[in-house]
């Protein structure tokens, strides 16, 4: 909200400069968002009069003009504006002038004739947008004066937010109202008093809906001229507070809400059909609004109606069918009063929030409704001539908000602030707010809030005004003695791993974090994981960002395709995250996906693509965080969207905890990778749950290796191998390990040569070399008989 | 015995000629080994007459000294020739990059999460996690936003088709939590949370940090003494906080938390557009309403919360201008919080 220094002023004095109130309003609630000149900065601007205005010689589009500019002087000036005329007041740039824009002013010739200056428009001054013609003053305006005096534009505009609690601040009359409670100082208002009658058209009102509009003022006022322009303070004070002057009437009714917050609307009498109701709309019904387009009503929606149709959605906008035009003669005003509930969320619902639906749904004091009427027909009187007729008011006192008692133990003050207010000020300070004191009951005083603020309505109410104007920053400072009550968290039991540990895992392993949006494009995802169904977005940012990712993969992939664009061909990324499954569950996810070289290119290795088996390592090192990796299993199995051969699912203690593989090559061309993308990603809970572990101390006794080198199908695994090996051997086999796998020239195609190293150990005596020889006859006789493994030699 | 003097002559000539420690113990082995041509002289002196016999060996002992010690002296010489001559070889430009991959990183916003974790760890806080897909009733309902509350228009909720919706805060935590029963409590809920808003200083998507302190005798006072602690604990410097009055259903009196720009120290800055504040979060004491709502009697308890962006913490602390490249996962960014 836009505030005019000079305009508050006339409300009340307070002695301070626009950066002093601001700071002071800014630690009262009211956030300072800008201070702001009324006029960007210009010199040598005169108000002048034209005394004559005469065609030029040269030029048919070029008036020569005398101007008045004061003191008895007179220039020639030489203007292609159509309005200028003799007898108008308006502003003359002087020689050495400086307007906006860098423009300096010089004597200069205009097709040969001298002119002395230039008469200005109101763009030319940035008082607007756009204009047409140069600057009208009234004929009232000192000629010879300066026009950043005469026009005061030095004001200053302060820009306020507003909380949505304080819909009562939302007006010049609102703003004095909070200025003078935290400077203890007086306001005060301008005339509304009652206006006489000059004629006794009478219109109809009725509530038919009291509980949704319990008053509403209305008066007709015959033969208006609305094809005047409206005085220049009036359009200034509507420009300084960032509105457009569109007509007499439309102004002033704009001019009313910013000065007393109370919504109004103009009819165009003419176009109204007998009695003016506020009623619930009937399904089915349409009104056409100001801005052209044509509702479709519900029943909870209140329009003011005719006998005919609806007008207008109230408290939201008008209808354009009954709305003023320049040619209107008879204007009905309306100044209702609209419970907040009514219009609350009506205006969105059809895509609108005005100005009028923001106040009217954070309460308009019903209590200002008369003033405003009789201020506005004033006004409309002042700038739009006009007949007077009756006040019209029609409420409903039993719906009409009543005054709420509330109370204040001031040991509650003390309990929730942490600092002790003394009644006296307590009671000083509500009253300023314009609360009056109520005696008390027991420890409780008794206070009654005004009409205007609808958020006053329980003790906490009343301890957070008090705190505000005494002011936070008086309120000390002071830590805590909390008793502390350690529970059991998810972090400390079924999580059993610091976070931070496991994502530095793979920081240490080369992985950068990524951390992507929660929605995904859901064909994306569909393609990926064509068995699960995503939860999809009534209302995405975007058709991209519409399904609950079902997994981090998608962000991860989408991030790949995005880095390869910006040449970053090697990647390593992980995610940690939720995942949203179709059964409603959220599940902690962490997936990571390496693409493109094993190692940044470099002058110590050799560099192949990055393979399953690397990213198993560096899953099994996250894994291996929570205790030994016997209990973990990696089984070929098929996922849609990885490669089958060479996707594995990954099993800790007999339980599924996530999937590792190489992306589908599918997928692969799809999303144009220059390299498959090896991806995994595990359920956390499940997959690292602390282990107990059992040590056992290390055998004095020499180890003895034997190695085994043999012949098997390609389709055998090793993991089948090794349980054979260790199925065969008696405890005495501490590991094994592979240390050649060949295929190729000498063995036969679709078969494999293995090479294993037994390490044999006994934990309580040196083992003799038959132990030794027995233990390797039964594991070559089992991978023969098992697993048909010719052994060569 | 001018044979002894010429052998002895004959055995350093070889000795000084011997250019490896190999060559030299074959010198040694063949003048000072048993079968050695200085060690067989002293076979010839049985020879001798008695009398001169002791002369003659003591001669043959010096001369194999005087070998035995010329050995040792090219042998020492010979020893470090080779060490430098290894050394000489061995040189490797120690300025070449290391073999392997370097460092990842830990992505700046979980870095800031986890560090403020920490530093409420610290001080007795718990930290507690709640769902993202949300309904109604924790969201806003229970939080003091009825339907049609105009606080709901700041938020911009994204909706399912069930009726159920992205949670616009982490407020909803403290629903969660206080419904537990188990007080007192102090505890902070970081996670993700969701608006419908994308343009340059908003994200659809981005992470808060709450915080819920409920006792029977909390204050505004304290809340200050926390918020204060955690800013100057998290910023690793002195600075000022000023709460500004302002309004959140959920909170009475509730506040905007100020603390005196990093970048100027307060002097007045474009970051924070020469106020020298910067506002980094929101607090307030619990409303009555919502601990009705989650079953807390409001005569009994007192409570604190507040809630802040971590972005923005990041941001302040990082540098990082636009909130956009938090969630593009471009290495060349990433890259910067980690190894080259």
């Amino acid at each position: 909200m836009k505030i005019s220094l000079n305009w508050l002023n006339e409300w009340i004095d307070t002695g301070l400069d626009a950066a002093a109130l601001g700071d002071r309003l800014t630690m009262a609630g009211f956030e300072l968002e800008s201070i702001t000149t009324a006029a960007p900065a210009f010199s040598g601007v005169k108000v002048a009069k034209i005394l004559e205005a005469n065609p030029h010689p040269q030029a048919d589009k070029l008036r020569v003009c005398t101007v008045d500019i004061g003191a008895g002087e007179t220039l020639q000036i030489v203007c292609g504006a159509a309005n200028a005329r003799a007898g108008l007041y308006t502003a003359l740039a002087m020689v050495g002038a400086r307007l906006p824009n860098d423009l300096h002013i010089k004597a200069a010739k205009l097709r040969g004739v001298e002119s002395a200056g230039m008469l200005c428009s109101a763009k030319e001054l940035g008082l607007a947008e756009t204009s047409e013609g140069i600057v009208e003053l009234p004929e009232d305006a000192a000629v010879g004066a300066d026009l950043r005096d005469y026009l005061g534009l030095d004001d200053r505009i302060l820009e306020l937010s507003v909380t949505p609690n304080r819909g009562d601040a939302m007006s010049m009359r609102g703003i004095a109202r909070e200025v003078a409670a935290l400077t203890a100082g007086e306001w005060t208002t301008p005339d509304c008093s009652a206006v006489m009658p000059a004629h006794d058209l009478t219109p109809t009102v009725l509530l038919a809906a009291p509980q949704a509009c319990a008053r509403f003022h209305a008066r007709v006022i015959v033969d208006v001229d609305n094809r005047r322009s409206s005085p220049v303070w009036l359009r200034e004070r509507l420009r300084r507070a960032g509105i457009r002057s569109i007509s007499p009437v439309v102004d002033v009714t704009n001019y009313i809400v910013l000065e007393l917050g109370q919504p109004m609307h103009a009819y165009d009498y003419d176009k109204l059909h007998g009695a003016v109701s506020a009623r619930q709309a009937a399904t089915g019904e349409t009104v056409e609004l100001l801005d052209g387009r044509r509702i479709e009503l519900a029943p909870d929606v209140l329009v003011i109606a005719d006998e005919r149709a609806p007008l207008a959605l109230a408290g939201v906008m008008g209808g354009l069918p009954s709305s003023v035009t320049a040619d209107t003669r008879r204007v009905l005003f309306e100044v209702a009063w609209f419970a907040p509930a009514a219009i609350a969320g009506r205006g969105r619902r059809y895509g609108l929030t005005t100005d009028a639906s923001q106040r009217f749904e954070r309460g308009v004091d019903p209590e200002v409704g008369q003033l405003a009427i009789e201020r506005a027909t004033r006004l409309l009187l002042e700038v739009a001539g006009g007949l007077v007729g009756p006040l019209v008011r029609a409420e409903s006192p039993e719906h009409l908000p009543t005054r709420r008692d509330v109370t204040l133990r001031l040991s509650q003050v003390q309990r929730l602030l942490g600092c002790s207010v003394a009644q006296s000020d307590a009671t000083a300070i509500l009253q300023r707010l314009g609360l009056s004191a109520g005696g008390s009951q027991g420890e409780a005083l008794i206070f009654t809030a005004p009409s205007h603020r609808f958020d006053l309505n329980i003790e906490r109410d009343l301890i957070e005004e008090l705190a505000r104007l005494i002011g936070y920053g008086e309120i000390p400072t002071v830590p805590a003695q909390v008793a502390q009550n350690i529970q059991l968290s998810k972090r400390d039991a079924g999580f059993a791993i610091d976070e931070q540990r496991v994502l530095d895992v793979l920081a240490a392993r080369g992985y950068h974090e990524g951390i992507h949006f929660s929605f995904v494009e859901p064909g994306l995802q569909s393609k990926l994981f064509p068995q699960v169904s995503a939860r999809a977005l009534s209302n995405p940012i975007s058709s991209d960002l519409a399904a609950m990712r079902v997994s981090l993969w998608p962000g991860l992939l989408k991030a790949a395709t995005e880095n390869q664009r910006r040449q970053q061909p090697r990647l390593r990324l992980f995610e940690h995250g939720v995942v949203f499954l179709p059964d409603g569950s959220e599940v902690d996810r962490l997936a990571g996906l390496a693409m493109g070289a094993r190692w940044p290119e470099q002058w110590a290795e050799t560099n192949d693509l990055v393979d399953f088996f690397d990213v198993r390592t560096d899953l099994e090192s996250v894994l291996s965080l929570t205790g030994p990796l016997e209990d973990v299993r990696f089984e070929i199995a098929a996922l849609d969207c990885l490669h089958p051969g060479r996707s594995a699912r990954v099993f800790r203690a007999g339980r599924a905890i996530g999937w590792i593989g190489e992306l589908h090559p599918l997928h692969v061309r799809e999303f144009e990778f220059s390299s498959a993308p090896i991806l995994f990603e595990i359920d956390l809970d499940a997959a690292l749950v602390e282990q107990r572990q059992d040590f056992s101390e290390p055998s004095k006794f020499p180890q003895v290796r034997r190695d085994l080198a043999f012949v098997v199908d390609d389709s055998v695994s090793y993991a089948e191998v090794r349980r054979r090996v260790f199925q065969a051997a008696s405890s005495a086999l501490r590991d094994v390990v592979l240390f050649d796998i060949y295929r190729g020239a000498g063995i036969e195609v679709g078969r494999k040569s293995m090479a294993l190293g037994l390490i044999l150990q006994d934990k309580d005596r040196t083992l003799t070399d038959e132990e030794t020889d027995s233990i390797v006859t039964a594991v070559r006789s089992s991978l023969s008989e098992g697993l048909q493994a010719s052994f060569r030699g | 015995m001018s044979d002894l003097a010429t052998l002895t002559h004959q055995a350093l000539d070889e000795v000084a000629a011997s250019t490896s420690l190999a060559a030299l113990d074959e010198v040694r082995v063949r003048w000072l080994g048993k079968k050695g041509l200085l060690t067989e002289q002293l076979k010839s002196l049985g020879a001798l007459p008695a009398a001169e016999r002791p002369a003659a060996g003591a001669r043959i002992n010096e001369a194999k000294l005087e070998v035995q010690t010329a050995i040792e002296q090219v042998s020492t010489r010979l020893a470090s020739e080779a060490i430098a001559a290894e050394l000489a070889a061995g040189r490797i430009d120690v300025t070449l990059p290391g073999r392997g991959a370097p460092r990842g990183a830990i992505h700046p916003v979980t870095r800031a999460r986890l560090r403020i974790e920490d530093i409420f760890r610290r001080s007795g806080f718990e930290v507690a996690t709640g769902p993202e897909i949300e309904d109604d009733f924790h969201n806003f309902e229970a939080l003091n936003i009825p339907a049609d509350h105009p606080a709901r228009a700041m938020h911009d909720t994204f909706y399912f088709p069930d009726g159920r919706l992205l949670r616009t805060h982490t407020s909803p935590v403290q629903i969660r939590e206080l419904r537990k029963g188990r007080l007192p409590l102090s505890m902070i809920m970081p996670g993700r949370v969701y608006r419908c808003d994308y343009d340059m200083t908003h994200s659809p998507m981005f992470h808060q940090v709450e915080g819920l302190v409920v006792d029977e005798n909390v204050s505004f006072a304290n809340l200050k003494a926390t918020l204060q602690g955690f800013l100057q604990a998290y910023f690793e410097r002195e600075l000022r906080m000023r709460l500004r009055p302002s309004y959140f259903p959920f909170t009475e009196p509730s506040a905007e938390v100020d603390m005196s720009c990093v970048f100027c120290n307060g002097e007045g800055c474009r970051v924070c557009k020469h106020t020298g504040w910067l506002e980094v979060g929101g607090c307030g004491m619990v409303h009555p309403n919502v601990f009705k709502a989650a079953g807390v009697d409001a005569e009994r308890w007192t409570g604190y919360a507040f809630g802040m962006g971590i972005e923005r913490l990041a941001m302040l602390r990082d540098g990082v201008s636009d909130l956009r490249l938090f969630f593009e996962s471009d290495l060349r960014f990433l890259r910067q919080f980690g190894a080259a």
